[in-house]
């Protein structure tokens, strides 16, 4: 798999331990550049461990996570970083299972704010912001650019100016992307980003999912537990069981896997099984991607 | 008639002082939800450096009055943002993260801590300042018995907390700056996720209501013109009633909270004994807080499902 692809970022024996407890249990994985990698798995599995240990919440019990940047620099160490440097320096973006947006604010606000460093930067800790001074107009025209751009591509440029908190539940899902988006991640971790969402919904996501691997260079590490979403989207699925990987393969090889099905449906002959709830881990049409 | 005027005046200059050390409470409970129960030390810091400043202004001779007031204000709000990073530093980022009321207990010590400082360091007697700002307009002069008095000083004080508010409330709603702060306050975690470094944010809102207390301090100190190492409790306590007030964490609620505590001063030292005076502010505030808990601007806390 993922031949063509860099690597971006390489997970190597990851552990993470509560007391006697084994959330992640010598995990590794590498996730490419310019791909969707998909992390499932059952309730419990320890797929939202591995978001908290990339995104600094937990400091691993044991292991590496680099980051190779795509401009070749050096490789970030994530489990030695820690709070906002992960978002500035390493670039990793990262939303959660409920929604987080900043609700107060606009929705254009929202994703200014993720452009924050950049406009600091250039406005010399909004001194020369106050001055009105060139260099930081410019920066402002080109985050204001950035943040349109976003917009229109999740459908709320009408809702430039709601409150964050009045959008529709799946406009929010989306808006939250597109702020991860704004801060211009090399590494993008969406926790469940169709939770709650409906039908039609998700296949929106799908799209604007496509089309962020398609046209951004960026690695996106997905866990998520709709299946549409996963088999039609993902390059590569990982599944955890126990907070050990029992699985590691392309979504055609891993909708016939013996060992997953046997995780997630907790039978050796799942022959027996109504065909309702085995439908969505058979290959069943082949999907779209590969 | 013009009684009445006069206690307008003096209420409304009297509420921007308040107005302005309210806005350092808001600013800090809005950010990180504490009550810094310090800033009132900091403002009466501000105001001994004001002093120190003027006689400095004196000594070497900058008899112009208004560059010797820009000279201090600057001076005030230098030091006292030093102080306010300093505090903020010292007493209640080792404990971000810990229990809610570790801070505020942090802060309440911090508070003495400073009051005992400035006394020890500048002795505990009242110190005076010779008037700067002399003269003023006479209003309403038909009244032979009465005549309405509109310092200069007075003006100076409404018109520099204008500016500052409009400025303040500018880099709060326009500025980069000021969305980071709004977005910390709304949820620390994600502004760190989107990068912002919170804790920077956070000595920045310290240094801006520290800054913003320097003024008020310098005001004081024109306006009475004595000052004392314990000004800042009750002050402080007034200001805080006045966030309280016009609703804690609201920006226009600290500034309308001031103004009302300062007209309400002035018009019971006015017209009843200038003895009640504070039993009268807190006593609007108790009433307030019955039928409006959060106050005049503040927004209810919607426990959402």
């Amino acid at each position: 798999m993922a031949s063509d692809s860099l690597p971006l970022l390489a997970v190597e024996h990851l552990t993470m331990r509560f007391g006697g407890l084994f959330a992640v249990n010598d995990l590794s994985f590498t996730a490419y550049q310019k791909e969707i990698t998909a992390i499932i798995g059952p309730n419990g599995a320890g797929k939202t461990t591995v978001f908290n240990c990339l995104t600094g919440f937990y400091k691993p019990s044991v292991g590496r996570l680099s980051l190779t940047p795509p401009d070749d620099g050096a490789p970030h160490l994530l489990e030695r970083m820690d709070g906002f440097r992960i978002a500035k320096v390493a670039k990793v973006a990262r939303t959660f299972q409920n929604i987080r947006l900043f609700t107060g604010m606009s929705v254009l606000e929202n994703l200014m704010v993720a452009q924050h460093n950049k406009l600091m930067r250039a406005s010399v800790y909004s001194v020369a912001g106050l001055l009105g001074l060139r260099r930081f107009r410019n920066q402002e025209r080109q985050s204001l650019e950035i943040a349109k751009y976003w917009l229109d591509k999740i459908d709320l440029s009408d809702q430039a100016d709601w409150s964050a908190g009045n959008l529709p539940y799946g406009s929010q899902r989306r808006l939250e992307i597109a702020r991860a988006m704004c801060t211009e991640p090399v590494l993008l971790c969406l926790d469940e980003p169709a939770a709650g969402l409906n039908p039609r919904e998700s296949l929106q996501l799908n799209d604007l999912l496509l089309d962020i691997r398609r046209d951004q260079n960026i690695g996106i590490l997905l866990i998520e537990h709709d299946m549409s979403v996963v088999m039609n989207i993902s390059d590569h699925i990982i599944v955890l069981d126990h907070g050990a990987m029992i699985a590691d393969g392309t979504p055609v090889a891993i909708r016939s896997d013996p060992t997953v099905i046997r995780a997630y449906l907790g039978a050796a002959d799942d022959e027996d099984l109504p065909p309702e709830v085995t439908g969505d881990l058979r290959p069943a049409a082949t999907s779209g991607v590969r | 008639m013009e009684y009445f005027l006069q206690q307008l005046i003096n209420g409304i200059s009297l509420g921007a002082i308040y107005g302005l050390i309210a806005l350092g409470y808001t600013m800090v409970y809005g950010i990180i939800g504490m009550i810094n129960f310090a800033h009132g030390e900091i403002y009466m810091i501000g105001a001994f450096v004001s002093l120190i400043g003027f006689l400095f202004m004196g000594i070497i001779g900058v008899t112009y009055v208004p560059l010797a007031l820009f000279i201090v204000l600057l001076m005030a709000m230098l030091f006292t943002a030093i102080y306010g990073w300093a505090i903020e530093r010292i007493a209640y980022r080792p404990l971000r993260g810990s229990v809610k009321l570790a801070p505020l207990i942090s802060a309440i010590g911090m508070s003495i801590v400073l009051q005992n400082y400035v006394q020890l360091a500048q002795g505990a007697r009242v110190k005076p300042l010779q008037p700067i700002i002399q003269g003023g307009f006479e209003l309403f002069t038909g009244n032979a018995d009465y005549h309405v008095r509109l310092s200069y000083l007075q003006i100076v004080i409404v018109l520099v907390t204008v500016v500052l508010m409009a400025g303040f409330t500018y880099v709060i709603t326009r500025t980069s700056l000021g969305r980071a702060q709004r977005a910390t306050e709304q949820d620390m975690t994600m502004a760190l996720l989107s990068g912002v470094n919170v804790d920077r944010i956070i000595s920045t809102t310290f240094v801006m209501g520290a800054a913003l207390a320097a003024v008020a301090g310098l005001m004081v100190t024109l306006y009475y013109g004595v000052i004392d190492f314990y000004i800042g409790f009750i002050a402080g306590m007034k200001a805080f009633t006045a966030a309280v007030l016009g609703g804690i964490g609201s920006l226009p609620g600290a500034m309308l909270g001031g103004l009302l505590i300062g007209l309400i001063e002035a018009f019971w030292s006015g017209y009843f004994t200038i003895g009640y005076k504070d039993v009268a502010t807190f006593s609007i505030l108790v009433l307030v807080l019955i039928f409006r808990p959060t106050g005049l601007l503040g927004k209810p806390e919607v426990e959402k499902v």
